[in-house]
């Protein structure tokens, strides 16, 4: 489990020069006043965590059982409830804010975000395969998978064969990515590399679970 | 406005002089050899100009001792020391890549008047 971990919301993509004037691609973070709405004991829930808020909204926008939550809290109601999975929660009391300063420059961390929905794609964008041939007598077969498996034994198709579906929209994690830089005034943070979803979309931070330095 | 500009902002530089292809410019590049760092000039026109903002790109082309050399550089890298306009170039096309096929005095660029 991670022992930090903050909600953002993906600004979008721009570099930045490094220390050997090297162009470096990275991903800005926008972190909305992150609050904690309620904190979670092993000794009252049987696991720890942190449940939090980011961004605002109005009162008359939620329904009745989450407005009383967030006022029984004394927190001003966000977007959403996230859970963060956190070892230890002390420290974090409810109303707590967090900010960018959580994480510092140099830091590895794990972004967990839903991908960009494509739809019902076929093989060649779901999966990259390569397709077949435009020419050569090709009969609308241009973006078919071709084969699919052997005839008469195994006499089906194997499960998990990879064809045309549903892509995207899935919660994806992309591991160990490295925080260029925190900016807790203008709370934003930047990190090296693509982070899964679209802009305006909400992104979790945790530590990195593999890697090491 | 995009919304990561803000970020732009710092990376930044504020002494590019206005430019544009065809125009023939002094590049003061700073080369780190080991320890030691010094400026290195490149010198030659401006063929082409690319991109927005801080992702915006300008290629140099000169030739020496009879070769092309044509270089990339971002426009807001910090590997610039100086950029100086030796000459504005009359040109007709944003693109210049016309240049690579002459040679000699075909390849050369009017000046501005």
């Amino acid at each position: 489990m991670a022992t930090k971990a903050i909600v953002g919301e993906k600004v979008g993509m721009t570099q930045i020069w490094d220390d050997q004037n090297r162009a470096v691609a990275v991903t800005v973070i926008k972190i909305a006043p992150v609050r904690v709405v309620q904190a979670k004991t092993p000794e009252t829930d049987g696991y720890s965590a942190l449940q939090v808020t980011y961004g605002f909204k109005k009162e008359s926008k939620l329904s009745k059982p989450l407005a009383g939550h967030y006022r029984s809290a004394g927190v001003e109601p966000g977007k959403k409830l996230v859970e963060l999975r956190v070892d230890d929660t002390t420290g974090f009391g409810v109303g707590t804010e967090m900010t960018a300063d959580l994480l510092s420059e140099g830091d590895r961390i794990d972004v967990t975000a839903i991908s960009k929905g494509h739809g019902f794609s076929g093989g060649m964008k779901r999966h990259n395969f390569k397709g077949q041939g435009g020419s050569h007598g090709n009969h609308k077969h241009h973006r078919a998978p071709g084969s699919i498996g052997a005839c008469a034994t195994p006499a089906r198709v194997f499960k998990g064969t990879r064809m045309a579906g549903q892509y995207g929209s899935d919660k994806v994690t992309t591991l160990n990515l490295e925080v260029i830089k925190s900016d807790p005034e203008r709370q934003i943070i930047l990190v090296k590399g693509a982070v899964p979803g679209p802009k305006g979309g909400m992104v979790i931070l945790r530590d990195a679970v593999k890697g090491g330095k | 406005m995009k919304p990561t500009d803000l970020v732009d902002r710092d990376s930044l530089r504020e002494d590019v002089p206005t430019f544009g292809p065809g125009d023939t410019l002094k590049v003061h590049v700073r080369v780190v050899e080991g320890t030691r760092e010094r400026v290195q000039i490149f010198q030659g026109v401006v063929i082409r100009k690319s991109g927005p903002g801080l992702q915006e790109t300008f290629t140099v082309r000169k030739v020496s001792f009879g070769v092309g050399v044509e270089r990339i550089f971002p426009v807001h890298s910090p590997i610039i020391a100086k950029l100086e306009v030796v000459s504005r170039g009359d040109v007709r096309r944003a693109k210049l890549y016309y240049l690579r096929d002459r040679v000699g005095k075909a390849a050369k660029i009017k000046e501005k008047r």
